[in-house]
């Protein structure tokens, strides 16, 4: 018991300080938090009609970032499967740190499904044997179960293999191996059940495409690893964390083909619509083309494509993929280029045209921004403070080993210990 | 095609869970503070679903639901909790061949229901077609705010549109709560303190039904209609949906009345009863006219029924 107090203090000791940079992240972070949830307290009193969303367009902003998110967080597998199945080494020490992501990430998701309740003090009648969860009907249900299974299983594998270093022990890879298997199929099932909640309601004909699991996936898996790449050249700027340029370069690799499949899959999409031309196009053309006179979305939508094109391109050249401008450069247009495509241009289109013909053009209001830019702050809060603790652990520098806690003495697990603090 | 089938009564698997869940809600009741919590703010928040409370609770529930609705409207508020009657399955009718666009069974139903004026919430919408253009079953040459100073329009017909009653209802699948479900004479009813507002079932709808409220409603208490049940009209709250339940306040507290809409139809263009009784009006309709229903091709077979009666 003892010692459990004695780290919990060494863990808060190693949170709260840091370098000055440090500092000014979490101000920030601290800025946008304290501003999401003020506004979200006025959301609380006021009811949700200080967002743009209407009877005509009943989902908007918060489910957008939701679907994008789960996206980040099954992305974390496609890192898994190249370091555990074919023991691709580079890969295989930094995957942890995808896993804290994908932690990070299904917090956003909740978060995201909280502020979007118009009743969170019910949340708790959606739970198993505390209220009356509708299973297996509803996809809803099945999302919040395999969301929280996900959860559960990444915390488990991250703290696992975290205490285990801290106490200076090896762990086993019989532990690890099943688990990280199990969060492979586990991360295609979040996503693919989330693409279900969408896909099975043929009130919607832009959603009820059988096309729509697969292109999530897809898009899935550029946007979450090319977040990632980002996070991990950050990373080894300003830790001791050492990650080599062989990893992400692979990773990049990854990314062209992911991007090559999801730009094969809406072109699909693309000529059965528009060759068809059925009533089923309307979501189509308003999206890309405007209709009746609406074009909230368009410019938005062609910005997506040319960024997904470029940035396809960019993966697929392995000279521009090894090179840190032009690498970093397609990553950020791919994470745009996902974030509209999955985000508004996913979610809002299944409302437009609705289903009595109305065009409602939704845009989010400064309220669902900042609510959203606070729950986004809380996510980066959550995985920097994890990454506070983890990365000295990982490093050598961070022991808790036999009651008697000890910075930067006990042997360091990867080699050099320096000073670098994050 | 198939006929639309009537399902048994969806069975309620509840006494394992109703027992794991009062004994743990019972826990957490405990462990909170009780000294100085309003008593009806902790029943308020662990109140049931409402078909896993026994009558004794039920009438508890209600008891101090008609408080609640007391203190904030300043009127005293009647809530019934009628059961469905065996033998009943409701259907509608709807003549299009008569409706004129008058819009007066959206008022009707406004000022019966207890729709919120402010922000408006009308459980009936009034769709405007052009005679020659699209509208079987694509809506989008629809007009729903259409303003003429006379009705009904040269050249135009319209087709009012509500909750269709779907046998086979997509929102009481998709809801994740089973907030929303299909009573036993056929009526889909939300239960309005369970719903959490996911809006899921909104998405699943496929034709425009159910209408949620963003913010607290704004009802001006003089026209409060004080006869409510429990699943129909009485007073909603911020942050859940509602949609039509066929005047469930009045169609099942008083065997053979009318909801408001058909009552006041100058044109007759409204039709209702009990389809199980072989003597009914909307039987004779289903029997002898030639009816449709909206979106078919969907499968949720509707018991609202449209036909042109000339
Ligand atoms: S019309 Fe809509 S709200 Fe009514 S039962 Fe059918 S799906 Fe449910
Ligand atoms: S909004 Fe309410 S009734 Fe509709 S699906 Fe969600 S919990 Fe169920």
């Amino acid at each position: 018991m003892m010692d459990q107090i004695k780290h919990f203090f060494i863990a808060l000791k190693q949170i709260v300080k840091g370098s000055r940079g440090y500092y000014i992240w979490i101000g920030i972070l601290g800025f946008f938090m304290l501003l999401g949830w003020s506004t979200y307290v006025i959301q609380l009193k006021r009811g949700l009609i200080v967002t743009a969303m209407r009877d005509q367009v009943s989902w908007g902003f918060y489910l957008s970032n939701f679907t994008f998110l789960v996206g980040v967080a099954a992305a974390a597998v496609l890192l898994v499967i190249p370091a555990y199945i074919y023991n691709f080494k580079p890969i295989k020490e930094i995957v942890l740190f995808s896993e804290m992501l994908a932690i990070a990430a299904i917090f956003m998701c909740i978060m995201f499904i909280m502020v979007d309740l118009g009743r969170p003090d019910r949340v708790w009648h959606l739970f198993p044997f505390f209220g009356t969860m509708n299973f297996p009907s509803s996809l809803l249900a099945w999302d919040v179960l395999v969301l929280n299974g996900y959860l559960v299983l990444n915390i488990a594998v991250v703290f696992y293999v975290m205490y285990r270093i801290a106490h200076n022990m090896e762990y086993s890879m019989a532990v690890v191996k099943p688990l990280v298997i199990l969060s492979i199929p586990w991360a295609i099932s979040i996503h693919t059940v989330t693409a279900f909640l969408y896909n099975g309601l043929p009130a919607r004909s832009f959603w009820n495409a059988s096309i729509l699991a697969p292109r999530f996936l897809a898009s899935a898996f550029c946007s979450g690893p090319a977040l990632m790449i980002i996070i991990f050249q950050v990373l080894r700027k300003i830790s001791d964390l050492e990650i080599e340029d062989s990893a992400i370069s692979k990773i990049a690799e990854l990314i062209a083909y992911a991007m090559g499949f999801n730009l094969f899959l809406f072109g699909a999409e693309m000529f059965k619509e528009f060759y068809s031309g059925t009533a089923q196009l309307a979501p189509f053309q308003y999206l890309y083309f405007g209709l009746h006179g609406y074009h909230g979305l368009v410019p938005w939508l062609w910005t997506a494509l040319i960024f997904n094109l470029i940035a396809f391109f960019l993966f697929l050249s392995p000279r521009a993929r090894n090179n840190v401008v032009t690498l970093n450069m397609a990553c950020v247009l791919v994470i745009i280029g996902v974030y509209i495509e999955k985000g508004m241009g996913l979610v809002v289109p299944g409302f437009i045209p609705g289903t009595l013909g109305e065009i409602y053009e939704y845009f989010p209001t400064h309220s669902e921004i900042f609510v959203s830019l606070g729950v986004w702050a809380t996510g980066a809060l959550l995985y920097t403070l994890m990454l506070k603790v983890a990365i000295p652990i990982y490093t050598g520098r961070l022991r808790f080993a036999r009651g008697a806690a000890t910075v930067g003495e006990s042997a360091a697990i990867r080699g050099s210990v320096t000073s670098a603090e994050l | 095609m198939k006929e639309p089938k009537i399902s048994p009564p969806r069975e309620h698997k509840v006494a394992r869970r109703s027992f794991l869940k009062g004994a743990a809600l019972g826990s957490v009741a405990l462990a909170l503070p009780s000294r100085d919590a309003d008593a009806s703010i902790w029943d308020a928040f662990f109140q049931k679903h409402f078909r896993e409370m026994n009558d004794k609770e039920l009438k508890k529930v209600l008891k101090r639901l008609e408080q609640e609705y007391a203190e904030k409207y300043g009127v005293d508020i009647d809530i019934s909790a009628n059961k469905p009657l065996s033998g009943v399955l409701f259907g509608y009718g709807l003549d299009l061949s008569r409706c004129i666009g008058c819009r007066r069974c959206v008022y009707a139903c406004v000022g019966e229901n207890n729709q919120s004026r402010d922000p408006q919430i009308q459980w009936i919408t009034v769709l405007r077609f052009k005679k020659g253009d699209k509208w079987v079953n694509d809506l989008e040459n629809a007009d729903k705010y259409y303003n003429p100073d006379k009705v009904p329009e040269e050249g135009y017909f319209y087709m009012p549109t509500q909750c269709q009653q779907c046998e086979n209802p997509p929102c009481v699948s998709a809801c994740p709560t089973q907030a929303t479900w299909k009573e036993d004479d056929g009526i889909i009813v939300v239960d309005y303190n369970w719903c959490i507002g996911c809006r899921y079932c909104m998405a699943a709808c496929p034709y425009g039904a159910r209408h949620f409220n963003w913010t607290g409603p704004g009802i001006p208490k003089d026209e409060i209609n004080t006869k409510t049940h429990y699943l129909g009209n009485r007073p909603r709250y911020h942050g859940i949906v509602e949609k039509c339940t066929f005047c469930i306040q009045r169609t099942r507290n008083t065997p053979g009345r009318y909801p408001a809409c058909v009552e006041i139809c100058p044109v007759g263009a409204r039709k209702f009863g009990n389809m199980l009784d072989p003597k009914s009006e909307i039987r004779y309709c289903i029997e002898n006219k030639r009816i449709f229903r909206l979106k078919e091709d969907l499968n949720t077979y509707p018991k609202f029924f449209y036909f042109f009666a000339t």
